[in-house]
């Protein structure tokens, strides 16, 4: 039935094939931007299926937990009980009572800082280590051993170093999201084709000016890569830390409804966690698109 | 007669892994200014072994390369190569990729407007002004190795050094990339080493063949003058006597005296 309805939709979707050799490239653009029944029928096509998905899994989750015995509440419990946190993203009540949404954001403040750390110096080592053999064979096999440690191991470690748990936790988003930035980097520039490096040559270009004008842009995609790896495992990272850490991120707040059994509390944030985890996902990947256009078109 | 590059007794061989090869033997060439000088052999003979390291790009493991009495031992701007897949940087426009040469190579010479009118000039000097805002990517095999030679050009080289330039292109395209050349070439009168391995290309462009024997230990062989006035037109050419005696005099070293041993590889 539903199979049916996306059918439709698409059919409709498509411009007719009457005259499609007199578009020109702009007309074609401009019908396509204002074009209703295209922007619906694309929407319909990306929405309405996982739209069923998520609707039959909360059906068998609805039925799974009814019973009085049920360990986990069913979703219409956490609807009623959580009610506020879902509908109230940004409320604040005070220092240990605020929303979801500003939960996210403080656990985000400090993924962009340990993550923006990770970036630079990972794009910078990869960099050495993908240009110099002697780098490599001396940085490579302690970064392979290195990378295999989880991010929580890090986490005693950190914070007898640092002796404070906000550090500490940006230096296990740090530390976990370094290693794919690095070893991406390092083949994206052991991948760059002779003639680049001989047209820098011929150029005199520096180290400075080949770094940021031939090595950045051939490597990106790969770059780009080990920074989508590294975005992911950083957030995982967060969520973790904080448990452990403590502070108002959302990762505590799991941590700090567990303690109290507010088990309808925990799913909402992970709803939340999952989300933002997307979207930082697809952020790092647009970017790297828009970066990337003409690199990979060869 | 003043020697402007000299190829003075040159000698490289490769070493991987205890064994050398030796590539080239006892190379000697003087070259005039405003000279065009193809490099004609068969694979493998070491031809752009030669031109990299005229350019440069490699050392010489004996002798050395002169250019106005300067010892060169690595690349520069004055020694300007067009590669065989004319290696623009992808992510970088037409005309983004000249700049990058001429705002590193001019740039403390010229004033912006200044470079900016320089690599104008040299878009249309290859025709393809109309393609600035294109990205290599998105322009054909010809226009790319025409954009190549526009960014050589632009980096004013005392010596352009063509490696195999038409070799990925069509018969077609190349006639007209040959035609651009010639028509460069005399009106920069730009001293010119060309590397290539088609005979009538060579004949039609230049003022000297040099015809190098087999590797390994590859020398030159011969060096054969063709005494064609310029401009040369490839229609007229065709039935010309001293083209076609120049061409039978390089198929006769390349097919006759030094045939290619597929096997030696």
């Amino acid at each position: 039935m539903s199979i049916q309805t996306i059918e439709d939709t698409k059919v409709k979707a498509f411009p007719s094939p009457d005259k499609p050799a007199e578009v020109i490239a702009f007309t074609a653009k401009a019908r396509r931007r204002f074009d209703p029944v295209v922007i619906a029928g694309k929407l319909a096509s990306a929405l309405v299926p996982p739209a069923i998905v998520i609707a039959l899994m909360l059906v068998v989750w609805q039925i799974a937990c009814s019973s009085p015995t049920a360990s986990l509440p069913p979703p219409s419990q956490v609807w009623n009980e959580a009610y506020d946190l879902i509908a109230h993203p940004f409320f604040d009540n005070g220092p240990q009572d605020i929303g979801l949404a500003w939960r996210v954001l403080i656990s985000l403040q400090r993924v962009a800082i340990g993550f923006g750390l990770a970036a630079i110096v990972g794009v910078a080592l990869g960099a050495l280590v993908g240009q110099s053999v002697w780098a490599m064979r001396g940085l490579d096999p302690v970064f392979q051993i290195l990378r295999t440690v989880p991010p929580l191991a890090w986490l005693p470690l950190s914070l007898a170093a640092f002796r404070d748990s906000s550090p500490s936790a940006i230096f296990v988003i740090f530390i976990t999201s370094i290693w794919p930035v690095i070893i991406n980097t390092a083949v994206g520039v052991r991948n760059i084709p002779e003639d680049y490096r001989n047209v820098s040559r011929i150029l005199r270009l520096n180290q400075f000016e080949f770094f940021l004008k031939i090595m950045v842009p051939a490597a990106a995609p790969y770059i780009f890569t080990g920074l989508r790896i590294g975005i992911g495992l950083s957030w995982l990272a967060i969520v973790a830390a904080e448990m452990l850490t403590g502070g108002v991120g959302i990762g505590f707040f799991i941590w700090d409804a567990w303690n109290s059994s507010r088990l309808p509390d925990i799913i909402v944030a992970l709803a939340y966690i999952g989300v933002t985890g997307f979207c930082l996902d697809r952020l790092v990947a647009a970017v790297g698109a828009i970066v990337t256009r003409g690199t990979t078109a060869k | 007669m003043t020697a402007y590059l000299k190829l003075d007794h040159i000698d490289k061989s490769f070493a991987r892994g205890g064994q050398v090869s030796e590539v080239l033997r006892d190379i000697r060439l003087t070259i005039e200014k405003g000279e065009f000088v193809s490099i004609i052999g068969h694979s493998g003979c070491g031809k752009s072994t030669l031109l990299n390291l005229i350019a440069g790009l490699t050392k010489v493991s004996a002798g050395a390369v002169l250019l106005e009495d300067k010892e060169v031992d690595s690349p520069g701007p004055e020694r300007a190569v067009v590669f065989q897949n004319h290696s623009l940087l992808p992510w970088l426009t037409v005309y983004d990729n000249i700049n990058l040469a001429v705002s590193k190579v001019l740039g403390s010479t010229k004033t912006k407007a200044e470079r900016h009118d320089w690599i104008m000039r040299n878009l249309d000097l290859v025709q393809m002004a109309h393609a600035r805002d294109k990205r290599p990517a998105e322009i054909s095999g010809g226009m790319k190795q025409r954009v190549g030679i526009a960014r050589a050009l632009a980096m004013e080289p005392k010596i352009l050094l063509l490696d195999e330039p038409f070799g990925a292109l069509d018969a077609l395209t190349r006639a007209h990339l040959q035609d651009a050349v010639m028509d460069i070439h005399s009106r920069l009168g730009s001293t010119t080493i060309m590397i290539t391995h088609d005979v009538d290309e060579a004949v039609l462009l230049s003022d000297r063949i040099v015809m190098m024997t087999n590797g390994p230990a590859a020398t030159i062989g011969e060096v054969l003058a063709v005494p064609l006035a310029r401009p040369r037109r490839r229609v007229e050419l065709s039935s010309d006597r001293t083209f076609l005696r120049c061409r039978e005099a390089v198929l006769k070293f390349l097919y006759e005296r030094h045939r290619f041993v597929e096997a030696a590889e």
